[in-house]
């Protein structure tokens, strides 16, 4: 059985928390002393009905103001899959809560409100999911039972959606008409839609195909730590650990080092449950290596003949996240990619993007808080890396202000624009 | 081992390198409780087959269950792991704290101090914990790195975004992290794991008979630190204990499971959370474990 990790994005008013209490709540998921507390809260509040958002809104200041502040994250099984839900709020500082959120998920699910369509706010998520390089994307169409369960409101918000959503990168979209309030094709069919022949929103993410979302081809293993036991049985131990951000490493393979660029063979892989023949992606693993070798943290692993790109001078979309600074051309940020720490300065903003309408606007030299730009960067050493779209593991950074280590920024290396 | 669990020890296990790479003097909490004791193991595979880089530390109420502190020490004393007993009596014994009296007192919240003590003095600049996000609410919204400033608080307002797989360790002297590698285990995944890997528990895990009170619609153990009130009758039950803390906060829950499978299956059916079923210190008021983690605690 495997995990399913996604995130659900949207505002408070699309319903998002709702329906996540709907899927724990109808999958059986929420526990009794959890709802006795809910049940008492929206009570005491004079709710109508129990308000199943309080399950996620854990924070006292998100109980108090009826607003949700930070990713939440929620966990449930069915007897199909685990999941990992990373609930963003969509409200306020969408754009860094739903990086953070959904940076690393399998699936996104975007609400939409069945009486307004889409929104701006619809198609900035849309964007986001498209430059994150999330895999799945579907859209929840939330509310049907406001708009009478009307399929030719669902069909002309499909309509809308696919125009707009032509001109991003998205793999692969799915449309669910729901009531996440009446329970409406979230874990049960609805009778009340029997014009649509899909499946329910559960069955969707219970067998939603993810095994070939990964990149098994191209092998890259950035060292975390070089493990080195001083013990007297076995003094010439050299281990390489990391874990695995490409393709697949198996015994006997002939691997090249970056940056020195000497090679030698994989003897041994050893792992959390005792040695292996080969490890995939997302494997923590120790190498041993047949040449005693000057490797180090930061170093990667790679085939001789299918090699990261190494260079110091990069270009990559940058979401920015710091509320206090801007980005500046020209100042020192430390840039951490893969196992590796180096020092930057961004040299130039391309441009930056107008999230609601995909525009590109010149002649800008910072970015704000929740804004995105394509940037160029030089870094104080080389970084090994491939394009974001091949390779997510080895084409993301993060931007830290030195002086305030804040998480400022998230970079995507992109292939120079010829 | 199953793919399922797979995938959360690699993440795991790659969290623990990660941290040891990149700070100067981590330390790894340990308790004797369940998931102190996963983290344990965790440890021990992240660096196999060289010894576990950094030492572990008890904070001590003096309240315990005495089969979890003799756990304790056979369980470092095998792992050939240092221990370092950041004491509550210590604490109170310097002034540092009052010790409070009474027959519902707790010295659950006193152990702040002597955590941020015991931090402050070793100059920890990382502490792992086994907290995991399906415990808590406000634990559902913390971050695997988990900043606290020099006062030990955590800000839930103002927390750094956490991407991909890139941890952001920076911080200047006298902050520290938390580090939290089990945030995406749920209480069934530490079973499943401990059964996978046939790793030992304190007994009290398991079913066994002990003169209990009810207080609260929980079962309370009796012990010289707890001790029922007039109103209160102690009985003898049988029962188990899901989560191990101080012997005056922490109740047992009524079972006859006795193996780690006959654990997980009760586990799986389960109707009531961990902590709501068995923790008196969460029933302080809506947001008591955030009040108590924005002020240092695990």
């Amino acid at each position: 059985m495997e995990r399913l990790k996604f995130a659900t994005v949207g505002s408070v008013d699309d319903g998002k928390s709702t329906l996540i209490g709907r899927l724990l709540f109808d999958s059986k998921s929420i526990f009794e002393d959890q709802l006795e507390h809910i049940e008492t809260v929206s009570k005491r509040r004079g709710d109508d009905y129990v308000d199943l958002s309080l399950l996620t809104d854990g924070l006292r200041a998100e109980r108090e103001q009826g607003i949700t502040i930070d990713v939440a994250y929620r966990y449930f099984a069915t007897p199909k899959r685990s999941f990992i839900i990373a609930d963003c709020p969509g409200h306020i500082q969408y754009t860094r809560n739903m990086i953070t959120g959904a940076s690393n998920v399998d699936l996104a699910l975007v609400l939409v409100d069945a009486r307004t369509g889409i929104v701006e706010q619809t198609r900035r998520h849309s964007l986001l999911v498209s430059l994150l390089g999330v895999p799945h994307l579907v859209i929840c169409v939330n509310k049907m039972d406001l708009v009478d369960y009307d399929q030719s409101v669902f069909d002309s918000i499909r309509h809308e959606f696919e125009t707009f959503a032509s001109r991003l990168d998205l793999q692969d979209v799915t449309f669910l008409p729901i009531s996440a309030l009446a329970g409406d094709n979230v874990v049960s069919r609805s009778a009340n839609m029997t014009w649509f022949e899909g499946p329910t929103l559960l069955h969707h993410l219970e067998n939603v195909y993810t095994a070939s979302d990964e990149n098994r081809i191209d092998t890259r293993f950035p060292v975390q730590f070089v493990i080195r036991p001083q013990r007297a049985d076995i003094p010439d131990y050299r281990g390489y650990a990391g874990c695995v951000a490409g393709g697949v490493i198996s015994v006997g393979d002939e691997v090249m080092v970056m940056p020195s660029g000497l090679t030698t063979k994989v003897t041994a892989i050893d792992s959390p449950a005792g040695p292996q023949n080969e490890a995939g992606p997302g494997k923590a693993v120790t190498l041993v290596f047949a040449d005693d070798l000057s490797i180090t943290r930061g170093n990667m692993i790679c085939r001789p003949h299918n090699r990261p790109r190494s260079s110091q001078d990069l270009e990559a979309m940058v979401c920015w996240m710091d509320d206090v600074n801007p980005m500046q051309l020209d100042k020192i940020y430390t840039i951490k990619h893969t196992t590796n720490v180096v020092r930057a300065k961004m040299t130039s903003v391309l441009y930056r993007l107008d999230i609601s309408h995909l525009h590109r606007e010149s002649g800008v030299s910072s970015l704000a808080m929740n804004e995105i730009g394509r940037v160029t960067l030089h870094t104080t050493a080389p970084l090994f890396f491939d394009d974001y779209h091949q390779n997510r593991t080895t084409g993301c950074f993060i931007v830290i202000d030195e002086t305030t280590g804040q998480t400022a920024g998230a970079g995507m290396l992109l292939s120079p624009r010829s | 081992m199953k793919t399922e669990l797979g995938s959360l020890v690699d993440e795991s296990v790659t969290i623990i390198r990660e941290v040891a790479a990149e700070f100067e003097n981590p330390v790894l909490l340990f308790s004797g409780g369940k998931d102190s004791v996963v983290m344990l193991h965790l440890a021990v595979k992240a660096f196999s087959p060289a010894r576990i880089p950094f030492p572990v530390m008890h904070i001590d109420t003096g309240h315990n269950f005495p089969e979890v502190i003799e756990f304790r020490d056979r369980c470092v004393a095998e792992m050939g792991v240092r221990l370092i007993v950041g004491s509550v009596q210590g604490s109170i014994d310097a002034g540092r704290v009052a010790d409070v009296s009474g027959p519902r007192a707790s010295r659950n919240p006193l152990q702040t101090v002597t955590l941020l003590d015991a931090i402050a003095e070793n100059k920890f600049d990382a502490v792992f914990g086994g907290a995991r996000r399906d415990e808590e609410r406000a634990r559902a919204k913390e971050r695997v790195y988990s900043h606290r400033d020099v006062y030990g608080q955590w800000d839930p307002k103002n927390q750094r975004p956490e991407l991909w797989n890139l941890y952001n360790s920076k911080h200047q002297p006298g902050e520290h992290f938390r580090i939290f590698p089990l945030s995406n285990w749920t209480e069934l995944d530490i079973w499943r794991f401990v059964g996978d890997n046939n790793i030992e528990l304190p007994s009290i895990y398991f079913a066994h008979r002990r003169p209990v009170f009810r207080r609260d619609n929980m079962w309370m153990a009796v012990t010289p630190f707890l001790q029922p009130e007039a109103n209160e009758t102690a009985s003898e039950q049988m029962v188990r204990f899901r989560t191990v803390g101080d012997a005056t906060c922490t109740a047992a829950i009524e079972s006859i499971a006795s193996t780690v499978d006959e654990v997980v299956a009760e586990t799986a059916v389960a109707r009531i959370t961990e902590r709501g079923a068995t923790r008196a210190d969460d029933r302080i008021s809506e947001a008591g474990m955030e009040d108590r983690k924005r002020t240092g605690y695990f």
